[in-house]
């Protein structure tokens, strides 16, 4: 049982101000953005570890985070133990980037468009100077796809077979870890199908450990060990998956499972949920949820509450229990 | 009853010349929808669902053109309408609202401008009453505080609130027919839950007619009354939404359910449907889906390729799963 | 395996000319016909020397007696014949138009280049790396925009002309015309670059490559450059027109092309002397050349912008 990635006290914040002059002349303050505010958690090897979140639950800056794209404000991402922000051993740092990759939601953007696929695929290893001979016929045979395909541009394939060729790019410098940012949201049902199970089978074959970063709770629970639910850029709740699904502790994780509308729900009326999600440059008081909390109390608005262990689950509510 | 389908679509048939040939988008399809139903109509990207939306409301793109069929509103013809008759027809007896609310939103003129002016051109009513009734529009949709933001504009608004806004727009005429392509796409889970919510209170208060395009099967679970599954740009299957989501007769319909990961099931792998739905300009012979299906035969792969009325009527498939292959789903 | 790959693809020749590109080409019968006057009006200055009948700068050849003979007609005094006549000192407009087209083409093609280089260059920077470079980079260019592009090129011609030996002015003539042409060009090309990579590099194979470790220089070059460089021809092309009428201006104004080596707008220059006295040909030829070459050169770019628009396939 050992942590593979140790998040630790994340926060990130975006300045999203007007230009200089601008803010001069209109007299505005400076917007600050809070993306991701303390989160803490972490992934124990060969296990798929999902965010969950609407959007602005900053669910997918955690990922940018972690890959190191986006550097983070407060807090530390050790990989490995490494600390990409602040390692300064470069050859440490090189191991590390080496094994964790990045798969993006968008198959039609993540593939450079003029690039022939051998070329896309094997850029990992080419650009640190690697052999390629044959690696990306072999790496398009494993997810699926044909050894002949490495001669074609991305616009001869379909979203689910790009999706592939990202995948096969992310293998191609051998990696441990996949940061997967909802990898199949642009996907049609059939089509996520089949990724879903390349990564499984992937994750089987090779030993991955995946960060899976989703809105789509029923994808979600098809894939996770553990599943941490964001809210506001905030962690309100941790558990195994099956304990979350059967015992969701945060009001904002019931709220969630209730609105996910369900394949067996037919004619299903229920009260939909109240409110939309806050503005996160002016985020309310003590507790992000409390404004929609059908439970919340005075305290709620004041102060905002810790992670508690109970049980196998981690939750930041005052009144969990 | 003797009441006719406020919508009937007719063996409609929409077709784009290309460079390299001529395309079918939609292929084929008929449907009725009655007052207070609503139905769903869901597939893949590039299945047509969209198109045929598009066609019924007469805003296809061109090249885009219908090639055959008849669309029937209340029983009188429309898609030979042209210009300022389909115009005024659209505003008046058909709504329409989109995945992305602020394209259909006027961004310069306020959310109370752009209701008044529907309501005033299509209703006949006074400056004042068309103001009242663009307030009351606001209450019924749900927005809170409807008199004070009635002069807000659509960028004021958030996203949930402005979808709100164009269901508003599409109601105030009181229009029989509402087609809404993809209305909760864009939207976080819970105001997703609100907006099919308020769809399905207003299809039963008002008995409008609700053609709900998504491709969203869980959508379509909790809000539709029937459905049409679309495949290639044909009707795969049609018929009401418990029927077709529990006991699909259709393979495609089958395999679509099953390989949606659903929450009570495991890590088990999930039942996949092989490769992608074909490219409109390269289409096999014989039905379309298959290439991709598991019980294909001789038959499947002549021409000319099942349709629902040389079938079943519920399902556009020669072997259709019956009681012995029934699909466990939701179960 | 390199011999079954070539048996299944077709020809390079046969994917270029069944590409979306060539076949939006062959049904618009404006471009056709606009790139067919363009090559024939190339063509035409590139082999001056062979399809010339007279060398008009060889002073030996030229007969004084043969000045102001119409198009087409014989020369009163002489009997020798000129296509589209000649002017005061007996030089055959038709070869003057051949040879100042090569000037004009050079300067515009060679004031096209530097603009671009440049532009695409501070472009991306401007575009990729953000911050000070592009406030920098950008305001300069807003600064350049406020002027007339005209006024700028002739600003720089200016100067060059002050800085260079008097008996150099000549010969350098041409280069600084490139040199003006050019610097006073190069705005749009940034301004479209930069917008171009702003986009690009937000998009998620930008993301992967930077995630690889690449540098921001292999990214920029091998990734964004690519992806940039559509509308980069565009403006190439609708530039070249704008520049060899800019050429054309600047020596009407006398500040361009010598004339001892005349290009089309120092022929108008010289013309429209005479458009009043009569001799109507000697500014009429170089100035439809000129306008036949500007507008096959806009409408050819006009048509590049939409056959590029990406659109639904």
């Amino acid at each position: 049982m050992s942590a593979l990635i140790k998040v630790d006290h994340l926060t990130r914040i975006f300045d999203v101000s007007k230009p200089w002059l601008n803010r001069v002349i209109e007299r505005l303050p400076k917007a600050l953005l809070t993306a991701v505010s303390d989160v803490s958690f972490e992934i124990e090897e060969n296990s798929v570890y999902a965010l969950v979140g609407e959007s602005g639950s900053g669910k997918s800056t955690i990922g940018k985070i972690v890959v190191g794209l986006v550097p983070p404000s407060k807090g530390a991402v050790e990989v490995e133990g490494v600390d990409l922000a602040t390692e300064t051993d470069a050859a440490k740092v090189e191991a590390v980037r080496a094994d964790i990759q990045m798969i993006f939601q968008d198959p039609y953007a993540s593939l450079n468009p003029r690039w022939r696929v051998r070329d896309i695929i094997a850029e990992p290893v080419a650009a640190k100077g690697g052999d390629t001979k044959g690696l990306a016929e072999r790496l398009l045979e494993q997810v699926g796809l044909s050894a002949k395909d490495a001669d074609k541009y991305p616009h001869e394939f379909s979203g689910g077979q790009r999706q592939r060729i990202c995948i096969a790019r992310a293998l191609a410098s051998g990696p441990k870890i996949i940061v997967c940012d909802e990898p199949t949201s642009a996907l049609d049902v059939s089509v996520q199908a089949q990724v879903l199970n390349l990564m499984s089978d992937l994750r089987e074959e090779l030993g991955l450990t995946y960060l899976f970063i989703s809105h789509d709770l029923t994808v979600v629970h098809h894939m996770a060990d553990k599943i941490g639910v964001l809210y506001l850029g905030r962690l309100v709740e941790e558990a195994p998956r099956d304990t979350l699904f059967d015992d969701p502790k945060h009001p904002y994780t019931r709220m969630l499972f209730d609105a996910a509308p369900r394949m067996d729900a037919f004619g299903r009326e229920v009260e939909p949920p109240k409110g939309e999600i806050p503005d996160a440059i002016n985020p309310p008081t003590g507790c992000a949820f409390h404004p929609r909390c059908p439970l919340a109390v005075e305290r709620c608005s004041r102060e905002r509450p810790e992670m508690r262990q109970i049980g196998q689950t981690r939750v930041a509510c005052h009144l969990a229990e | 009853m003797t009441d006719t389908p406020v919508l009937s679509v007719r063996n409609l048939v929409v077709e784009i010349p290309t460079r390299h040939g001529v395309l079918r988008p939609v292929d084929n399809v008929s449907y009725d929808i009655r007052a207070g139903e609503i139905l769903g109509v869901v597939g893949e990207s590039g299945a047509g669902k969209s198109m045929t939306g598009n066609a019924v409301v007469g805003l296809l793109d061109r090249p885009a053109r219908i090639t055959s069929g008849e669309i029937l509103l209340s029983g009188q013809p429309i898609h030979t309408l042209k210009g300022e008759a389909l115009r005024r027809l659209r505003g008046k007896k058909m709504g329409m609202i989109f995945q992305d609310p602020l394209t259909s939103l006027n961004p310069l003129l306020t959310v109370g401008d752009q209701l008044t002016e529907t309501i005033l051109e299509h209703l006949g009513v006074s400056q004042q009453q068309a103001r009242e009734r663009a307030v009351a529009a606001l209450e019924e949709v749900g927005i809170p505080a409807a008199r004070s933001r009635i002069d807000s504009y659509p960028h004021e608004f958030s996203g949930g609130m402005r979808q709100r806004v164009v269901i508003a727009l599409a109601l105030c005429a009181e229009p029989d027919l509402i087609i809404a392509d993809e209305p909760t796409t864009a939207l976080d889970v819970s105001v997703q839950a609100q907006i099919v919510a308020l769809l399905k209170r207003l299809c039963r208060e008002r008995g409008v007619a609700v053609m709900l395009v998504t491709h969203d099967m869980g959508v379509i679970a909790e809000a539709a009354d029937r459905v049409a599954v679309m495949y290639a740009g044909r009707l795969a299957e049609l018929g009401p939404v418990r029927e077709v989501l529990t006991e699909a007769r259709h393979p495609y319909t089958s395999g679509l359910m099953a390989s949606t990961p659903l929450a009570s099931q495991g890590h088990e792998r999930l039942r996949q449907i092989p490769g992608a739905m074909p490219r409109l300009g390269n289409l096999p012979d014989g039905c379309a889906f298959h290439p991709r299906c598991e019980f294909a035969q001789d038959r499947c792969r002549q021409n000319p390729g099942p349709t629902l009325d040389t079938c079943d009527g519920r399902a556009a498939c020669w072997f259709p799963l019956g009681a012995d292959r029934k699909q466990e789903v939701g179960a | 395996m390199a011999d079954i790959q070539s048996e299944i693809r077709p020809s390079r020749l046969r994917r270029a000319w069944d590409s979306d590109l060539a076949w939006s080409f062959r049904h618009a019968p404006v471009a056709v016909v606009s790139a067919v006057v363009v090559l024939i009006l190339i063509a035409g200055a590139l082999l001056a020397p062979l399809i010339a009948p007279h060398d008009p700068f060889n002073p030996a050849t030229l007969n004084l007696m043969n000045g102001f003979t119409p198009p087409g007609q014989a020369n009163q005094f002489t009997g020798d014949l000129f296509l589209l006549g000649t002017d005061d000192q007996g030089r055959d407009v038709f070869s003057t138009i051949l040879y100042g087209m090569r000037i004009s083409l050079f300067v515009g093609f060679s004031a096209v280049l530097l603009a671009m280089v440049l532009g695409v260059i501070l472009g991306l920077l401007a575009g990729y790396v953000g911050g000070w470079t592009e406030t920098i980079i950008m305001r300069v260019a807003d600064v350049q925009l406020t002027f007339p592009a005209i006024l700028v090129a002739m600003l720089i011609f200016g100067i060059a002309k002050g800085i260079t030996p008097p008996e150099y002015r000549d010969q350098m003539a041409i280069w600084v015309l490139i040199l003006a042409i050019g610097l006073s060009d190069w705005v749009q090309f940034a301004r479209v670059v930069r917008g171009a990579t702003l986009v690009e590099k937000n998009k998620e194979y930008v993301q992967a490559a930077r995630l690889i470790g690449r540098s921001p220089f292999a990214i920029m070059l091998r990734h964004i450059l690519p992806n940039v460089l559509n509308p980069v021809l565009v403006i190439a092309t609708i530039s070249l027109a704008l520049a060899i009428i800019a050429e054309a201006t600047l020596s009407f104004l006398g500040v361009g092309a010598p004339p001892t080596k005349p290009s089309l707008g120092t022929l108008i220059r010289i013309g429209q002397e005479f458009m009043f006295s009569g001799e109507w040909w000697i500014l009429f030829f170089p100035a439809a050349t000129l306008l036949a070459l500007a507008l096959s050169i806009n409408l050819l770019g006009d048509w590049l912008r939409d056959a590029l628009n990406p659109r639904l396939r």
